[in-house]
């Protein structure tokens, strides 16, 4: 088996599981079983590792609310991951975190955020600690449509730019802010073109197609690597559900629902490799059996795991106890 | 032992920071190349290059958040942000990003790193270049909150809240730069939470910040004309707050007062307050009187008739002798 095609596979691996994770998540998520709220990043899975295949394992990300996939994607650990969503105490933020907030400096995950643009300028922290360090790694900053009109987004990549920081900006576009659509929001069609008032390059991509979003991250990645500075990636792409997990978006047809579903980058991603001859019937399905017996795995040692004692509630407030 | 300005001793502790770990840098509006619109940071351009001392756009939010990724991810910034009433353009990345990372990531991540702020009123610069926000900063878990009053405790706590794991807002004060004092030619540092008494005395504890520790000393000299002797002490640190030397005077003389150059309401000085009578009214002869500026936005032109003064205090002391 060529590299090649084992990356293709190891790609096409993770979109399933990203995908199978959020249904699993929606489903225990309305038996109450989870406190508080989840955002799924379904039908957007082309961008989380396409961008994610292009990076090392060192690398670093930041990401959104709507998270999980690019968690998934960097390879946090399932496990970890799930019963931090349940808010336990061996989730790899000691049940501190959630969905929202879930950080993962092993798997170079430095910080989703519940602040829509907040995570921004902290991405070009991280890529001004490489450059001021010299180790090699490259940041990618994931953020959304909405947080594009954040101030934070404007000041970062001017500094980003001058300062030619080893970053690549993702704006994930799936035309959504929270329960308003996009024209109400941006009066430009590519939010890419922004990139041009800061003195770098900028491209807008089909996110939906991995490949295509792939490519993209790895001349970004590339440039960055070498000094060249950033780049703004746009990966337009659809989100399938509401904001969060159980919104009944009345705010949005149903007509559009059923149409984003059209999109599909899994379906996409196995209908081309079934054509390369690199997937089959068999493939797909030891793939998909591997991966459900993973998050039953992670699963149950999500609903196993003890909660965070009330005595831990001090820790880590500061850096160091006093 | 030398005289040394209070803003050439924040200078001194940059230096000797930056000199000590490579992993510290200077990061802000107008600190390379003209060292600072009031000059803390002159010279360290020249001695430790652009890639250290860093200029920046006005752009608070990005300044901050880059600190606060770049301390996620190994260093030690120090921020300048040029008055303190700017820190309003970056409170989402004060309020939910640093002061949140260690807490809410389960402790993987660290954020040692400095905001150098100037406060207070005195140059005429009117409502927008001149509040004492530290009440607002001190409210937030997960932050350090500095205040130093003179050369010798600016420097050895600024170089302490450097070398802290923990994120510090260090407020510095503009009408406090120019004063001297003597500070030591050697290594020193003094520990965030250690309260000083600056003044000694049996019948009244003044617990004062920053600015208004000297206007206490003001005060005391008067009052000490009528026999009457105040105890002025300077918490130098808001947050975390030394309780034990508040507590400690107070069991002393019975009768407190607390000055703060920042509004009266809401302000550190009801915390302190509200911490003397929680735990242990029973020393307390008087109801504890608040000094502090009115409720009003800063006026660009009559500064004194706002600003808390040596008289303000000399009257709150006689208002406790008097036990009202």
């Amino acid at each position: 088996m060529d590299t090649k095609k084992d990356e293709l596979i190891k790609m096409y691996t993770a979109m399933v599981k990203i995908r199978r994770v959020e249904e699993r998540l929606m489903e225990v998520f309305a038996t109450g079983v989870i406190p508080g709220f989840i955002h799924v990043s379904i039908g957007q899975e082309g961008v989380a590792v396409g961008v994610c295949s292009a990076l090392r394992k060192d690398d670093y990300i930041t990401n959104t609310h709507r998270g999980h996939g690019q968690a998934i994607a960097k390879g946090i650990d399932l496990k970890g991951f799930i019963a931090e969503i349940y808010g336990k105490r061996n989730g790899v933020c000691k049940g501190r975190s959630g969905s929202m907030h879930i950080a993962d400096k092993a798997s170079g995950i430095l910080g989703s955020n519940g602040i829509v643009g907040g995570g921004i300028p902290l991405a070009m922290g991280n890529a001004f600690a490489s450059q001021y360090l010299n180790d090699g790694r490259v940041t990618v900053c994931f953020f959304g449509d909405g947080a594009s009109n954040e101030g934070t987004f404007h000041e970062s990549l001017n500094l980003a730019s001058l300062w030619n920081l080893p970053i690549m900006f993702c704006c994930e576009n799936n035309e959504w802010a929270q329960f308003t659509p996009i024209e109400k929001y941006i009066r430009i069609e590519e939010i890419s073109k922004r990139a041009a008032a800061y003195g770098m390059p900028g491209i807008s991509v089909d996110g939906d197609d991995i490949l295509a979003v792939y490519d993209a991250a790895k001349k970004a990645v590339n440039r960055a690597r070498k000094g060249k500075g950033p780049t703004l990636i746009e990966c337009k792409t659809h989100r399938w559900f509401g904001h969060f997990a159980g919104d009944k978006q009345k705010y949005r047809s149903p007509e559009e629902i059923e149409i984003v579903r059209q999109y599909d980058p899994i379906q996409r991603f196995q209908k081309r490799l079934a054509e390369l001859n690199i997937l089959d019937e068999k493939d797909i399905d030891s793939i998909e059996q591997r991966i459900r017996w993973e998050i039953e795995q992670a699963v149950k040692f999500a609903e196993e795991s003890p909660s965070p004692e009330p005595s831990e509630l001090f820790d880590d407030v500061y850096g160091e106890e006093k | 032992m030398g005289e040394l300005r209070y803003i050439r001793a924040i200078t001194e502790a940059l230096r000797e920071e930056m000199s000590r770990d490579e992993r510290v840098f200077v990061i802000g509006e107008d600190v390379g190349l003209s060292g600072g619109a009031f000059s803390a940071t002159r010279g360290l351009l020249e001695e430790f290059g652009e890639k250290r001392v860093r200029d920046t756009p006005i752009s608070e939010s990005a300044i901050v958040g880059l600190a606060v990724g770049a301390a996620a991810a190994g260093l030690r910034p120090v921020v300048e942000i040029m008055f303190m009433d700017f820190m309003t353009l970056c409170m989402d990345q004060v309020i939910n990003q640093m002061a949140k990372i260690s807490y809410m990531f389960g402790g993987q991540s660290k954020v040692p790193m400095v905001i150098r702020t100037p406060c207070g009123a005195g140059l005429n610069a009117g409502p927008q270049h001149s509040q004492c926000l530290e009440a607002l900063f001190a409210h937030i878990p997960g932050l350090r909150v500095v205040m130093p009053s003179t050369p010798y405790d600016v420097k050895g706590l600024l170089k302490s809240s450097i070398r802290d794991d923990s994120p510090v807002i260090f407020v510095e004060n503009k009408a406090l730069h120019a004063i001297s004092g003597e500070v030591p030619d050697g290594e020193y540092t003094i520990p965030l939470g250690k309260g000083e008494i600056k003044r000694e005395g049996k019948d009244v504890t003044v617990v004062a910040t920053s600015r208004m520790v000297h206007q206490s000393l003001v005060a005391a000299e008067e009052l000490e004309q009528e026999g009457i002797h105040i105890e002025v002490i300077d918490p130098r640190t808001i947050n975390p707050l030394d309780k034990g030397i508040i507590l400690t005077s107070v069991e002393k003389t019975s009768r407190l007062v607390i000055v703060h150059e920042a509004v009266k309401a809401f302000g550190i000085g009801a915390e302190i307050s509200a911490m003397v009578c929680e735990e242990n009214i029973d020393s307390l002869d008087a109801p504890i009187i608040r000094v502090g500026a009115p409720f009003t936005p800063i006026p660009f032109s009559v500064e004194n008739a706002y600003l808390p003064g040596a008289q303000d205090i000399i009257n709150a002391v006689h208002r406790v002798m008097d036990g009202i």
